[in-house]
C-alpha cells in the first residue's frame, strides 16, 4: 500500500532477501524429497542419452563409415546393430524425460497447493486490523498472480538448471582433459559472465518486484471498483474510474516493460560473451601452440596440438550453451522470487495474539460439582487450568463485566473513557447514542477483535485475556449491521452458525427470525443459491438471514449491532419477540438507533463521545428527564 | 477470438514489427556465426595460420557485436510491445466493464472479472511476447537450416519432411487434449478467488462464528481441485519434450543409416555424392531444425495455456451491455417530476413472479415522497428504476415527462442522485470520496453539503478532518457516519431528484430530523424520495406510499393514511407508543 517505503527496504536488503526467499521456497519442496531424487535420476539418464548421442556421432564416422569405405564388399550389419543399440538408449532417454516432466508436475502443483493452503490458513489467524487496512484485491492477488509466478520456476527452471549442471560438469572435465591452462582461462571468463548476469539480474529483479506490486494494486483497484459498481453507476463515475484505472495500469505497464527488457537482453549478452570466449580461446590457444608452451592436461604434460585446440573450441560451445540456457530461466526465477517474497510477507504477518488458556467445554452436574463431559449436554463450563496443575470448572452463565475500560484504536486517540458495565445473565443491555459514540467499539472489545491492555473485561469472573479466543467467540453470537453472506444455498448460509444443524433446526431458526416467509417465496426456497453476497435479496432480507444464522448457533451471549436497522418496525417487533424467547435467561447486548428496538431492555446505556452518561431502565431514564428522555420524546416531537 | 484480441495491439504494432525485424537480423547473425567459427577452425587453427585466426576472430567479434545489438534492441521492443499490449487489453476490458449493467456484472461475478483482468491478461502478455520472439526466429532458423541441408543432399533431407508432420500432429494432439483441462483450471481459479474474496469481506462473521476451520476446508477443497486439474494438464504437456526428443533421435538414426549407405556408395567423395563431413553437417542441421521446432512447441504450450485466458478475455469484451444510451438521446432533464405508467418489473427477465406489479404513480417536481413498507416489499426495486439501473419489463418510467430509456444515461443519472441502501465508500480521503459527487467542487462546497448532511461535526473531530483516509469499504467510520458521508456525496451533485434508500437507518433520530430540515430549507426544488423504516422520517412528506408485495397499497398524506390505511396506522402506533406492543 505504501510502495515507496517498501521499495526502499527491498532495494537495501535485496541480495540477502533473495537468498532467504529462495531457501524458504525450497523448504516447501522438502515434502517431495523422494520425488525429487527420482527426478534427479531421470534427468541424469536423459542427459546421459544426449551425451551418448554426441559420442556416437564421433564413432559413427571413425568406427563404422571409415572402415566401410575401405571395404570392397561393405557389410552394414554392425552399423545396424549399433544403431539399434543407440535407438534403445534414446528411447530410455526420452522415457526418462517424460517421467521427470510428469513427476515435476506433481511436485510443482503440490508445492503450490501447500503454499496456497498455508497462506489461507495463516490468513485466518490474522487480526481484524489486517483486513481493515489492506485492499482485498491486493490480498487476493497473492493467491493467483503471485502463486502463479512460482509455477514456471518449479516446473521448468529447476529441472532445466539441474540438467544444465550435469552438462556443465561433464564438459568441464572433458576440457580439463584437454588443457588445464585454457580451462583456467574459461573459469576466469565464467566468473566475469556471472558478474554481468548478477548486474542485470539485480536491475531486473527490482522491476519484477515492482511489477508484482503494481499487479496487486491493479487487482485491488479492480476488486474495489467492481464491488462499488452500483455507486459508480449512480454517480456516473465511469470516466473518472477509468482514468484512475489507466494511471494504475500505466504504472504496471512501465514496471512490466522494464522488468522484461532487462530479462530479454540477458540472452543476447550471454551469446555475445560466448562468442567472445570462443575467439579469445582460439587466439590464446593458437599463440600457445605456435609459441610451443607446454600444455598441462589431466593426462599429463605435453605439447599443445592444433587438434586439441579445435576440440577445445567445440567444447567451449557446449560449455556456454547450458549456462546460457539457465540464464534464459533467470527471468522466471526472479519473477518467482518477487512473487514469493510477497507471499512470505503475508505469511510473516503477525497472527492474532492469543495467550488464552481457559477453554469452553461441555459439562454436567455431578452433585454440586461440575464435571467435564464428552457429549453435548447443553451445559457449558469454562475449564480453567492453574499453575499447580489443578483444574477448576466455572459454569458458563454469560455474566459480562467491563471495569473502567479506556480504549483507542490508535494510542493517541481514546474513543472509550472509563466504561463500566455489569451485564448479569438474563439481562438485556442496550447501547444508545449518537453515531460514533463508541457503541460498536465496546462489542469489538468483548469478542476481542481488538485487545485492551489490562484485564478490565471479565466473563463469568474470568479475565477475557485468559480465555482462548475461539472459545470466547463461540460463546458469543454476533449479528452485525453489515451483513455478509456466502455463496451457497440459503440453508447453507443459515447453517454457517452451527455446522451440524439439521434442516429442521435451520428452518426453525429462520422462522424465529421471521425469514421463513420470504425464503419460501424464493425460486427454490431454502435451496436457492445465493451469490455475490446475496445480491438478489434486499438489505432487510439479508439481515433476517443473518439473524437466523446467529439464532441457530444458540449462544449464551448475543450481541446485536444494529442487526435490525434495515428491517421495518413491524417485522422487527416480530423478530424481537422471537429473539427474546430464544435468549430468555441469557445475556443480550443490543445496539440500535431506533429507540423502539431497545425500549424493553433491562438496562439502557446512553453513550456520548465514548462515555456512559446515563444508565437505567427505560422508565428510569424517562423519569430522569436527561438525554435519553430528550431523544425519546424528540423522536416524535420534531413535527 | 484472435482478431478480437489483436484489436488491443494498436500502437504497439510498431514496436511489435520492429521487434520481429530486429529478431530477423539477430537470426541472420546467429546463422552466420557458426559458419565463421567453422572457418576459424578449418582454415585458421587446423592450418596453424595465426593471421587468419586473428582476422577471422575480429570478424567474429564484429558479428557477435551485431548479434548483441540486434538482440538487445529486439528484446527491448518485444518487452515494450507485449507489456503495452497487456496494458491496452486491460484498458479495453476495464472500460468494457464500466459499460456493464448490474445484470451483466452478476453474470460474471466480481471475482471472475478480477481474475480476467489480471491473471488472464498476464498469461496473454507472456504468450504475446513469446509469439513475437519465436514467430520469426523459429521459422527463419528452420528455413535457413532446411535450405542448407537440401543444398547438401536433397534425398536425405526428405527425412525431415517426413518427421516434421509427425511432430506437428503430435503437438496438435497434445493441445487438443489439454485445452479442456485448462478451461476447468481457470473456472476453478474463479471459484478460488470468490472464496478468498468472500472470506475477506466477511472476516468478522468468520471470526465471530469461529469458522476459520470451515473456511479452510472450503478453500482446501478448491485448492485441491486446482492441484488435480493443473497436475493433469501439466502431465499431458509433459509429452512435449519426449515427443521432440524421439523425433530428433529418429532423425539422427535415419540420417546415420541412410547417410552411411550414401557415403559408402559414392566412396565418400563429395563431388559424387556425400562426404563424411557433409553427413556430420546434415546431422547438426537436423538438431537445429528440431531445436527451432522445439521453440515452436514451447509457443504451442503457451498458446494452449493462454487460449483459455484469451477466450475468457474475449467473452468479457463480447458481452453486450444491457442498458445503453439510445441514439438521438435526450440530453436535458426538464424537471424532477417522475411518473410510473403501468410498470411491471422483475429481476429475471420475463420469468418469475414480478417484483413490481402494475405500478402507477405521479410525482410532481419538488415534492417530497415517503415510501414505507415491510422488508421485501420492493421499495428499493421501485426507486432503482428511476436512474435506470434496471429496465422495466412492461410499462414506462418517465422523468421530466420523458421515458428514462430515451435519455442519455449520464445526463439522466447526473440529474438523479441516489443514496443506496448498501453504501460503499472507497479507499481514499474523505475529500476524495465526496468529490465523487462533483469533482470540481470547492472545499467550501464540500463543507456546505457536509453541514447539510450533518457530517461536518464528526469530520472535523477527526485528527485529519476532511483529509482523513477512509479504508476500503469504510471500515474505519461507523455505520451512521458512513451514511451521512454518502448523503453529502449525493448532495454535491445538485440533483433534480434525490433518492434516499433507507439511508438514515443508522443515524440517530435527532440527526435524521436535522437532515430532513436541511433538505426542506436548502433544496426545495429537488424532488425527494425517502425510503424509511421510521414513520418520523416520512410523516412530513407531501405524499407517502405504502408498498406491499410489489403493489402500492395506500397513498396519501400522513393524516389521511392514519385514517385510511390500517397497515400504516399499525406501524405508526408501534413506533410511537410501542411499550405495550413490543413487551414480551
Amino acid at each position: 500500500m505504501r510502495p515507496n517505503g517498501r521499495q526502499f527496504s527491498m532495494k537495501q536488503s535485496f541480495q540477502q532477501l533473495d537468498k532467504k526467499t529462495f531457501k524458504r521456497l525450497l523448504s516447501y519442496m522438502k515434502a517431495y524429497r523422494l520425488h525429487l531424487i527420482f527426478v534427479f535420476i531421470c534427468i541424469a539418464v536423459s542427459a546421459f542419452a544426449s551425451v551418448m548421442s554426441s559420442l556416437f556421432l564421433q564413432k559413427l564416422i571413425d568406427d563404422y563409415i571409415a572402415p566401410l569405405l575401405l571395404d570392397s564388399a561393405p557389410v552394414f550389419t554392425p552399423l545396424l546393430f549399433a544403431l539399434c543399440q543407440m535407438a534403445a538408449i534414446y528411447l530410455i532417454g526420452a522415457l526418462a524425460s517424460l517421467m521427470y516432466n510428469r513427476i515435476m508436475a506433481i511436485v510443482s502443483q503440490g508445492t503450490l497447493k501447500s503454499i496456497r493452503d498455508e497462506m489461507f490458513a495463516h490468513m485466518q489467524t490474522l487480526p481484524i486490523k489486517y483486513f481493515d487496512t489492506h485492499t482485498h484485491g491486493d490480498i487476493m492477488s497473492h493467491y493467483t498472480n503471485d502463486t502463479d509466478t512460482l509455477r514456471q520456476m518449479i516446473s521448468q527452471s529447476i529441472p532445466q538448471t539441474i540438467s544444465s549442471i550435469f552438462s556443465v560438469v561433464a564438459v568441464f572435465f572433458s576440457m580439463l582433459a584437454l588443457s588445464v591452462w585454457l580451462t583456467l582461462f574459461v573459469v576466469v571468463f565464467l566468473f566475469l559472465m556471472f558478474k554481468v548476469i548478477g548486474k542485470v539480474t539485480a536491475k531486473s529483479s527490482r522491476y519484477f518486484i515492482l511489477q508484482q506490486e503494481s499487479l496487486g494494486t491493479v487487482n485491488g483497484f479492480v476488486e474495489e471498483m467492481i464491488n462499488g459498481q452500483r455507486v459508480i453507476k449512480v454517480f456516473c463515475y465511469e470516466r473518472k474510474t477509468e482514468q484512475a484505472f489507466d494511471e494504475k495500469n500505466e504504472e504496471l505497464f512501465l514496471h512490466s516493460k522494464k522488468a522484461n527488457q532487462f530479462a530479454n537482453i540477458l540472452g543476447p549478452i550471454m551469446n555475445a560473451l560466448g562468442y567472445s570466449l570462443y575467439v579469445l580461446i582460439a587466439v590464446l590457444g593458437g599463440l600457445m601452440a605456435l609459441g610451443g608452451v607446454m600444455n598441462l592436461s589431466l593426462t599429463g604434460m605435453g605439447v599443445m596440438t592444433l587438434g586439441a585446440i579445435a576440440s577445445f573450441l567445440q567444447l567451449s560451445r557446449s560449455f556456454v550453451m547450458p549456462i546460457s540456457q539457465v540464464t534464459q530461466q533467470i527471468s522466471s526465477i526472479i519473477m518467482a522470487l518477487a512473487g514469493a517474497s510477497r507471499i512470505f510477507a503475508l505469511l510473516d504477518e503477525e497472527s492474532e495474539q492469543d495467550s488464552g488458556y481457559v477453554t469452553l467445554v461441555n459439562a454436567k452436574k455431578c452433585g454440586d460439582a461440575l464435571v467435564e463431559s464428552d457429549t453435548h449436554t447443553g451445559l457449558w463450563a469454562w475449564k480453567h487450568p492453574h499453575q499447580d496443575g489443578t483444574v477448576t470448572y466455572t459454569e458458563l452463565t454469560g455474566f459480562v463485566e467491563l471495569n473502567g475500560v479506556d480504549f483507542g484504536y490508535v494510542p493517541d486517540k481514546i474513543v472509550l473513557h472509563d466504561v463500566s458495565i455489569y451485564a448479569k445473565p438474563g439481562q438485556k443491555i442496550a447501547f444508545v447514542g449518537a453515531t460514533g459514540a463508541g457503541k460498536t467499539t465496546i462489542t469489538n472489545l468483548i469478542n476481542r477483535f481488538y485487545d485492551i491492555a489490562d484485564g478490565k473485561i471479565r466473563y463469568d469472573g474470568i479475565n477475557i485475556n485468559k480465555i482462548k479466543k475461539p472459545d470466547l467467540r463461540r460463546s458469543l453470537g454476533v449479528v452485525l449491521q453489515d451483513v455478509n453472506l456466502f455463496t451457497g444455498t440459503v440453508m447453507e448460509n443459515i447453517r454457517y452458525g452451527k455446522l451440524d444443524a439439521t434442516d429442521e433446526e435451520c428452518i426453525a431458526a429462520a422462522k424465529l427470525a421471521n425469514a421463513d416467509g420470504f425464503i419460501r417465496m424464493l425460486p427454490n426456497g431454502y435451496d436457492t443459491v445465493l451469490s455475490g453476497d446475496g445480491s438478489g435479496l434486499s438489505q432487510g432480507q439479508r439481515q433476517l438471514i443473518s439473524i437466523a444464522r446467529a439464532a441457530v448457533a444458540d449462544p449464551p451471549v448475543m450481541i446485536l449491532d444494529e442487526a435490525t436497522s434495515s428491517i421495518d418496525t413491524r417485522t422487527e417487533s416480530i423478530v424481537q419477540r422471537g429473539m427474546d424467547a430464544l435468549m430468555h435467561g441469557r445475556t443480550v447486548f443490543v445496539i440500535a438507533h431506533r429507540l423502539s428496538t431497545v425500549k424493553n431492555s433491562d438496562v439502557i446505556m446512553v453513550l456520548d463521545h465514548g462515555r456512559i452518561i446515563e444508565r437505567g431502565s427505560h422508565d428510569d431514564l424517562i423519569a430522569q428527564k436527561g438525554t435519553y428522555y430528550r431523544l425519546y420524546t424528540g423522536a416524535f416531537e420534531l413535527e | 477470438m484472435i482478431r478480437k484480441l489483436m484489436r488491443s495491439i494498436r500502437e504497439q504494432k510498431r514496436d511489435s514489427i520492429w521487434a520481429m525485424i530486429t529478431i530477423g537480423i539477430e537470426v541472420v547473425f546467429e546463422v552466420i556465426i557458426p559458419l565463421l567459427m567453422a572457418n576459424l577452425i578449418d582454415y585458421g587453427i587446423d592450418a596453424g595460420n595465426m593471421n587468419y585466426v586473428i582476422k577471422m576472430g575480429i570478424v567474429l567479434l564484429l558479428a557477435a557485436a551485431g548479434q548483441l545489438v540486434s538482440g538487445i534492441i529486439s528484446g527491448r521492443f518485444a518487452a515494450s510491445a507485449s507489456s503495452g499490449f497487456a496494458r491496452n487489453l486491460r484498458h479495453d476490458m476495464f472500460y468494457k466493464v464500466q459499460t456493464f449493467s448490474f445484470s451483466n456484472i452478476d453474470k460474471f461475478s466480481p471475482a471472475s472479472i478480477v481474475t480476467r483482468l489480471t491473471t488472464d491478461v498476464t498469461n496473454l502478455q507472456n504468450t504475446y511476447q513469446m509469439i513475437i520472439r519465436m514467430a520469426v526466429r523459429s521459422p527463419l532458423m528452420m528455413i535457413f537450416s532446411l535450405a542448407a541441408s537440401f543444398s547438401i543432399d536433397a534425398n536425405l533431407s526428405i527425412i525431415f519432411l517426413a518427421i516434421i508432420p509427425v511432430l506437428a500432429f503430435g503437438l496438435y494432439f497434445i493441445m487438443i487434449k489439454t485445452h479442456p483441462i485448462f478451461e476447468r483450471v481457470f473456472r476453478t481459479y474463479d471459484k478460488l478467488n470468490n472464496v478468498v474474496q468472500e472470506n475477506l469481506h466477511g472476516i468478522r462473521v468468520v471470526k465471530s462464528f469461529v469458522r476459520e476451520t470451515h473456511e479452510e476446508e472450503k478453500f482446501n477443497a478448491i485448492s485441491e481441485r486446482i492441484y488435480k486439474n493443473f497436475k493433469k494438464a501439466e502431465q499431458q504437456l509433459a509429452w512435449n519434450a519426449p515427443l521432440m526428443q524421439i523425433c530428433m533421435y529418429a532423425a539422427i538414426i535415419l540420417l546415420s543409416w541412410f547417410g552411411a549407405r550414401a557415403v559408402v556408395a559414392c566412396g565418400g567423395d563429395a563431388a559424387l555424392g556425400l562426404s563424411t563431413g557433409e553427413l556430420l553437417s546434415l546431422i547438426s542441421y537436423a538438431a537445429q531444425i528440431l531445436m527451432s521446432l522445439m521453440g515452436l512447441s514451447m509457443v504451442f504450450v503457451m498458446i494452449t495455456i493462454s487460449r483459455t485466458s484469451g477466450e475468457r478475455a474475449v467473452e468479457l469484451l463480447d458481452e453486450i451491455p444491457d442498458i445503453t444510451t439510445p441514439e438521438n438521446a435526450v440530453t436535458e432533464v426538464a424537471d424532477g417530476s417522475i411518473s410510473f405508467e403501468h410498470v411491471t418489473f422483475s429481476y429475471h427477465r420475463n420469468k418469475g413472479k414480478p417484483v413490481l406489479d402494475d405500478i402507477n404513480l405521479e410525482i410532481p417536481a419538488g415534492s417530497t415522497v415517503g415510501i414505507i413498507g415491510v422488508t421485501g416489499a420492493s421499495k428499493s426495486s421501485l426507486v432503482q428504476l428511476i436512474p435506470r439501473l434496471y429496465d422495466v419489463r412492461e410499462g414506462a418510467v418517465k422523468v421530466g415527462g420523458v421515458d428514462v430509456r430515451e435519455y442519455n444515461l449520464d445526463v439522466l443519472r447526473d440529474a438523479v442522485a441516489m443514496v443506496l441502501q448498501k453504501n460503499v465508500l472507497f479507499s481514499g480521503t474523505i475529500k476524495e470520496n465526496l468529490r465523487w459527487g462533483n469533482e470540481h467542487a470547492t472545499d467550501e462546497e464540500l463543507v456546505h453539503v457536509c453541514k447539510l448532511a450533518q457530517a461536518d461535526d464528526f469530520i472535523r473531530a477527526f485528527p485529519k478532518g476532511y483529509d482523513t483516509y477512509i479504508e476500503q469499504g469504510g471500515t474505519n467510520v461507523s455505520g451512521g457516519q458512513k451514511q451521512r458521508l454518502c448523503i453529502a456525496r449525493a448532495l454535491l451533485k445538485h440533483p433534480k431528484i434525490l433518492i434516499l434508500d433507507d439511508s438514515t437507518s443508522a443515524v440517530d433520530t435527532r440527526t435524521d430530523a436535522l437532515i430532513r430540515e436541511a433538505f426542506a430549507k436548502e433544496i426545495p426544488d429537488t424532488t425527494k424520495l425517502i425510503i424509511a423504516q421510521r414513520i418520523a422520517s416520512v410523516e412530513h412528506a407531501d405524499m407517502i406510499l405504502v408498498l406491499e408485495d410489489g403493489k402500492i397499497m395506500a397513498c396519501g398524506k400522513h393524516e389521511e393514511l392514519i385514517a385510511s390505511s390500517p397497515i400504516y396506522k399499525e406501524v405508526y402506533e408501534s413506533q410511537t407508543k410501542g411499550d405495550d406492543d413490543s413487551a414480551s
